[in-house]
């Protein structure tokens, strides 16, 4: 055993390579957050009259709330007022004002993001969102010839005023939870879709988030609407540079889905971390959720959780519509000092319903993960059927992996089902890989992947190597 | 090749291998046969450095180099291979990958450019009909849920894809009825050359019916105790190994 501590040791102290610090010129506002905090980022942007009142309930609603600690993460004092609300790098030149800083296409660049839109070979559409603005969404056009919107939710606000009164705080009120009361107070960007009637997306639509800015919290918002018959593939990314300070992002995420439509979201979520030592890292505390709104529609959540210091995130499906289909694949490992608490709702309302629930939890170092779902069955859900599967992989002796699962089954025709396994990293799967020549780094990456290859399947073909070589990293030396 | 000198080992504080004293050289096949606990297996176990196992004396070069001081990962790209008595199962690795990966690392250690993945598949094919192994098996997760027989020929296959220059069998012959032992012993012959040499571990004479040993050795309580041709092998399976007991003068 001390053997195999030794190698997962080596194999865990990981490399982040998204840690750099781009310099660019920043509107900051004051730190600290009162109303006054409120009506500035509202007017910052030059929002109507509905949606600061939006902002002013949430804000006053989220005063009277405390932080929640029900879940199983240690998470220390955070002082709202020494955050920063809104940091906008500036998007352009005073020589080139129509053109994207170059400084910015650089940064995007140097994370693999393709802003420049002959860099077609992705076939993905990117809106690139920075710190408290949205930088630059691609092929926009293309995709308003077929009826599809997407952009910043800013420009949303302006452009698409009724959507966005119509579906904001539909799926997660302000009044949900306090990450989310704070996020409806000062959210700043994030990427707004709607796919019409009927329409088939023809590419993947992607988000990338990154922190840039000291002291500064993201906010962001998402609002995905797929009418009648659409389809939608929605991928998001995140990275952060590596400072020593914690930073907040908390953001939220909402899916509307109308009769036999389907959205599925990705998310690789690479949050700074911290360093090996429980040094800095972003608290990523998220509300996502979507509603299937139609009947036949379907919401498929795939994530795969690397990065963060402590997430606390459970996307979650409501299955209103009859025969409406819900999914929630999940992949999460913590490594060195991070803690996660994530998992999924199921909520089923319409009849013949059904919700399927994969999650590999792994975990090293000293690091904390938790499985937390809930299944509920309403009275009039005939027929609902879910099948949960959780799994947790450990590979050190001083890490945790818990598992909570609720069910709430209020109609006798339902079926659930859950599984749940343990299991160790075993020194003889590493041994029998290296007598067949392969190091003992590359032998955890193949286990783990091999362990997560259920979920990984579930990510569209260009993520999906970006996440294997993610859980490679993530994981690089921590094998013990 | 291969030089064992005085070597002693040991799991915990229970000293297994007392002083063995082994010499192959190119080409050659060595038979080493003996009892239970006897410390064949591990023999081949310290051979390919599982860290289960403490060498607390002696020496073993390989090729001319100090095998010790190899990691087991060296030690295969050197061109050491064992066949495992109880071949590992992991699931979700499938056989494709886990191999792909194996090869690639041999190619590197070697300075040869990675295999394409058509190049690698087409490897695969050839050296998979050596030991009759189907296409199934290949694209399944490597070892889960295979039989008993269809692990050992999954055995060979990985050693006709890494073409050892030391292949190690370790009781390939337990589990297997005749007709794998006939699949998996062929394979074997196959892949023999005048360059490689091979170490049989069995129990029994069976095996060493389709692979023809050079050398036969017994090893008892931990130390080589007699060494001999082919025909110490018969002679074993007639006398039983009572019979080493009473030679020793026990």
């Amino acid at each position: 055993m001390q053997e195999t501590d030794d190698i997962l040791k080596e194999v865990t102290n990981n490399e982040y390579k998204y840690g750099f610090v781009t310099s660019i010129d920043t509107d900051i506002i004051h730190h600290g957050l009162d109303e006054e905090t409120v009506r500035i980022i509202s007017a910052k942007k030059e929002e109507p009259e509905w949606l600061l009142d939006f902002r002013l309930k949430a804000f006053a609603y989220w005063q009277t709330l405390e932080m929640p600690h029900w879940a199983h993460l240690d998470i220390p004092q955070i002082n709202y007022q020494d955050i920063i609300y809104y940091a906008a790098p500036k998007k352009s030149t005073p020589q080139n004002p129509d053109e994207v800083d170059p400084e910015l296409m650089k940064t995007f660049d140097k994370l693999g993001i393709p802003l420049r839109e002959r860099a077609q070979l992705t076939g993905m559409a990117v809106d690139a969102v920075m710190d408290s603005v949205s930088v630059k969404t691609t092929f926009k056009d293309t995709l308003a010839s077929k009826g599809i919107i997407f952009c910043s939710i800013s420009e949303a606000v302006k452009h698409h005023p009724d959507l966005v009164q119509e579906y904001l705080g539909s799926v997660v009120g302000y009044r949900d939870n306090f990450f989310a009361a704070l996020n409806s107070a000062v959210f700043s960007d994030g990427s707004f879709v709607y796919i019409p009637k009927g329409v088939r997306c023809p590419m993947e639509l992607s988000t990338y988030f990154r922190i840039n800015a000291r002291m500064t919290g993201q906010f962001e918002r998402t609002l995905i609407i797929a009418d009648d018959d659409a389809y939608v593939s929605y991928l998001e990314g995140c990275t952060a540079p590596m400072r020593d300070e914690n930073q907040l992002h908390a953001a939220i995420v909402e899916i509307v889905v109308r009769d036999h439509a389907e959205v599925k979201y990705s998310t690789v979520q690479n949050w700074y971390p911290g360093d090996k030592d429980g040094k800095g890292g972003i608290y990523n505390f998220v509300t996502k959720r979507g509603l299937c709104k139609g009947e036949g529609s379907k919401i498929s959540w795939t994530q795969v959780e690397t990065g963060s210091a402590i997430t606390w995130k459970y996307p979650s499906c409501i299955l209103a519509g009859d025969n409406s289909i819900g999914e929630f694949y999940s992949v999460a490992v913590t490594n060195n000092w991070q803690q996660a608490d994530t998992g999924t709702k199921m909520i089923h309302l319409g009849k013949n319903t059904r919700s399927t629930i994969v999650s590999k939890g792994i975990s090293a170092g000293h690091s904390q993960n938790s499985y937390r779902g809930l299944v509920k069955i309403s009275p009039r859900a005939e027929g609902a059927r879910n099948h949960s599967q959780c799994d947790s992989l450990l590979l050190s002796p001083t890490c945790g992996a818990h598992t909570f699962p609720y069910a709430d089954i209020q109609n006798e025709t339902a079926v659930v089902e859950h599984e749940a396994t343990t299991s160790k990293i075993n020194e003889d799967q590493l041994f029998y890989c290296q007598q067949r020549g392969i190091s003992v780094e590359e032998a955890v990456g193949l286990i783990v992947n091999g362990y997560a290859r259920e979920v990984m399947n579930k990510l569209p073909m260009e993520f999906a190597v970006e996440a294997q070589k993610l859980l490679s990293i993530s994981l690089a030396n921590t094998v013990g | 090749m291969l030089e064992i000198k005085n070597l002693h080992a040991s799991v915990g504080n229970k000293e297994i291998l007392k002083g063995v004293n082994l010499s192959i050289n190119e080409g050659e096949v060595h038979a080493i046969m003996g009892p239970n606990g006897s410390g064949k297996s591990t023999l081949s176990s310290v051979l390919v450095g599982d860290p289960k196992f403490q060498v607390t004396e002696g020496s073993v070069t390989f090729c001319g180099r100090n095998l010790l001081e190899l990691s087991p990962e060296e030690r295969s790209r050197e061109g050491i291979f064992l066949s495992f008595q109880y071949p590992i199962e992991i699931p979700g690795v499938s056989m494709v990958n886990f191999m792909r990966a194996a090869v690639n690392e041999h190619r590197k250690y070697k300075g040869l450019s990675s295999l394409t993945a058509t190049d690698f598949l087409k490897l695969m094919r050839e050296k998979r009909t050596i030991v009759q192994m189907d296409n199934k098996l290949a694209g399944r997760s490597v070892n889960e849920g295979f039989s008993g027989g269809e692990k050992k020929k999954n055995e060979i296959f990985q050693m006709a894809m890494l073409e050892p220059k030391l292949a190690i069998l370790d009781e390939t012959d337990s589990g297997l009825d005749i007709d794998a032992l006939r699949i998996v012993a062929e394979g074997v012959n196959k892949l023999k050359t005048p360059q490689n040499s091979t170490i049989v571990i069995t129990h029994y004479q069976r095996l060493l019916d389709y692979i023809k040993p050079d050398f036969v050795h017994v090893l008892y309580q931990g130390r080589i105790v007699m060494s001999a041709g082919p025909e110490l092998a018969l002679e074993l399976e007639e006398k039983g190994y009572d019979w080493i007991k009473q030679q020793l003068g026990e």
